[in-house]
C-alpha cells in the first residue's frame, strides 16, 4: 500500500535544499492550508451533487441532468450563483454577532475537518488527544447556530435555534459516550494510534457487540448532529421556512449550507475511522493471500469508499423517514440512547478487562 | 509542537476562505438600496415586536441536564484512556461514580424533567 509520508517527506527535504529550513515550514504550512481547503471545497461539490442525484433517485426523478454531463457541474453553477448574490443584513438584526455566527458553524467545520487521517500518512492534525478534539471543535458549531438564530431578531429562527440548541447538546452526550467505548478499547486517543490498531482486525468486529452497539448509536447521533434527515427539526421548512438561516442571503448562507454537507461527510469519517478501520483494507486473520489482494488497493479509496456507504447511509435515512416532534427527539435521547451508552460502556469495560 | 501549529494552520485557512469568499462575494454581488430588504422575513406584514423575549423553560432544563452529563464525558475520558492499566479496582471506582449518575438520570426522569410538556 503506498504510504504517503514518502511523498511528504520528499517535499520537505527537497524545500530544505532549496531554501532555509524556516522558509521550507512556512511553505509546508502554506501547502497544508492549500491541500485541505481544497479537499474541503471538492468534497462539498461532490456531497451535493451526491445528495441530488441519491434524492432524485429515491423520489423516482432524474435530478439535475442540465449543466455539464449527467449534469455534474450543477454544483458548481450553484456556487457561482451563490457568489453573486446579494448580501443582505436585515436593519434590527445584531449586525456583528449575525456575520459572526455563519463565520463560526464553517470555521468549527475546517477545523475538525483538518484532524481526520485520510490515507497512510495523509494527516494533518494529529493530537494525542485526537478524539476529545474531534468532540470540541466540532461543538463550536452549536454556538454558531445559536447566534444565528439570535442575531437575526426573527421568530422563525429563534425557534429554530432553541430547538437546535436543544437537539444538539442532547446528542453531543450520545456522540461522545460511544466514541468513549473505542477509547476504552483501544486505550488511546490518538486518530493515528487508533488506525494502527485497526490494521488486522476492524473495532467494529475486534469489540464484540458493544462496539456495535456503540456504531449504531454513533450513526444515530452523528445524524442528528449534522441537523437533516429525519431531526430536521431546526429548520422544519413546513413550518419555519428554513430554521435558523432563513434571514442569510448569498455567501453566508452558502456557509451554512457548504458545513452542512460537510459535517455529514465529517461524521461519516469519524465513524469510519474509528470503528471501520480508517485507511486500514479489510482483513481477515489467517486468509494471508485475500489479506494481500487487499493490500493493493489505495489507502484513500478505502477510506472515502468507508465514509462514502457512511454517507449513502445518512441520504438514505433522510429520504426515507418522516420528522420527528420535539418531545419524540428528546425521548429517543433521554430515555433510550443515553441509558444505553451508560451500560454499553461498562459492557465494554467488562470485556476488554 | 508541530501539531499546534497545523491546527493554527487549519485555522487561518478557514479564517481566509472566509474571508475570501466574502471579499469575492462582495466585489460580485449586486447592490441595491431598499427599505424593504431590512424587514425581517416572516409572513409579509409588518412584524410585531422584537424577537428577543421570553421562551419556554423547558429548552433550559435540558441545557442544565446536558452540563451534568457533558461534565461527566470529560471527566471520563481520562479513565477511559487507562482503563486497561487501572483494571478491576479502576472500573469498581468509576462504577460508584455511574450509579451516582444513574440515579440522577432516574431522578430527573421520575421528576418529570424529560417529558416535554
Amino acid at each position: 500500500m503506498y504510504d504517503f509520508s514518502v511523498l511528504t517527506n520528499w517535499i520537505d527535504q527537497w524545500l530544505r535544499s532549496q531554501v532555509g529550513d524556516s522558509w521550507a515550514l512556512f511553505v509546508e504550512f502554506v501547502l497544508v492550508g492549500i491541500a485541505i481547503l481544497t479537499a474541503y471545497a471538492v468534497l462539498a461539490l461532490i456531497l451535493i451533487y451526491a445528495e441530488r442525484k441519491v434524492c432524485a433517485a429515491f423520489q423516482c426523478r432524474i435530478g439535475p441532468n442540465r449543466v455539464g454531463p449527467f449534469g455534474m457541474l450543477q454544483s458548481v453553477a450553484d456556487m457561482f450563483k451563490i457568489l453573486l448574490k446579494e448580501i443582505i443584513t436585515i436593519k434590527q438584526a445584531d449586525p456583528i454577532l449575525f456575520r459572526l455566527a455563519s463565520f463560526l458553524v464553517i470555521i468549527a467545520s475546517i477545523c475538525t475537518f483538518g484532524a481526520l487521517p485520510f490515507a497512510k500518512g495523509l494527516h494533518a492534525i494529529d493530537f494525542n488527544i485526537g478524539v476529545f478534539y474531534l468532540l470540541a471543535v466540532s461543538s463550536l458549531g452549536v454556538v454558531g447556530i445559536l447566534l444565528a438564530g439570535w442575531s437575526s431578531n426573527n421568530k422563525y429562527t429563534m425557534i429554530g435555534a432553541m430547538r437546535s440548541g436543544a437537539q444538539l447538546i442532547s446528542y453531543e452526550l450520545s456522540c461522545g459516550l460511544s466514541l468513549m467505548v473505542i477509547v476504552i478499547l483501544s486505550g488511546t486517543m490518538q486518530l493515528s494510534e487508533i488506525v494502527e490498531q485497526q490494521a488486522e482486525v476492524w473495532f467494529i468486529f475486534q469489540g464484540h457487540i458493544p462496539a456495535m452497539i456503540a456504531f449504531i448509536i454513533y450513526l444515530i447521533a452523528g445524524h442528528a448532529e449534522t441537523n437533516r434527515g429525519p431531526f430536521d427539526l431546526p429548520e422544519a421548512e413546513s413550518e419555519l421556512t428554513a430554521g435558523y438561516h432563513t434571514e442569510y442571503s448569498g455567501i453566508q448562507f452558502g456557509f451554512f449550507y457548504l458545513a452542512e454537507y460537510l459535517n455529514m461527510f465529517i461524521v461519516a469519517a469519524i465513524a469510519t475511522t474509528l470503528f471501520l478501520g480508517g485507511w486500514q483494507p479489510f482483513h481477515v486473520p489467517g486468509w494471508e493471500s485475500f489479506n494481500q489482494v487487499m493490500d493493493y488497493i489505495p489507502s484513500f479509496v478505502w477510506f472515502f469508499g468507508k465514509s462514502g456507504l457512511c454517507v449513502f447511509l445518512a441520504l438514505w435515512v433522510r429520504w426515507s423517514f418522516p420528522r420527528l416532534r420535539i418531545d419524540q427527539l428528546l425521548n429517543l435521547e433521554w430515555k433510550i440512547l443515553m441509558p444505553i451508552c451508560l451500560i454499553n460502556i461498562l459492557l465494554m469495560a467488562l470485556c476488554v478487562l | 509542537m508541530t501539531n499546534s501549529a497545523l491546527f493554527l494552520v487549519v485555522l487561518l485557512t478557514a479564517i481566509i476562505m472566509v474571508v475570501a469568499a466574502l471579499a469575492i462575494a462582495k466585489l460580485l454581488a449586486p447592490s441595491s438600496d431598499n427599505p424593504l430588504k431590512g424587514e425581517p422575513y416572516e409572513c409579509g406584514i409588518p412584524t410585531k415586536g422584537s424577537s428577543w423575549m421570553q421562551f419556554r423553560v423547558g429548552y433550559y432544563l435540558f441545557a442544565i441536564l446536558y452540563l451534568v452529563f457533558d461534565v461527566e464525558t470529560v471527566l471520563l475520558f481520562p479513565w477511559a484512556v487507562v482503563m486497561k492499566d487501572l483494571g478491576m479496582q479502576g472500573l469498581l471506582s468509576v462504577l460508584f461514580f455511574f450509579i451516582i449518575l444513574a440515579l440522577g438520570l432516574a431522578y430527573a426522569w421520575k421528576k418529570g424533567a424529560l417529558k416535554w410538556k
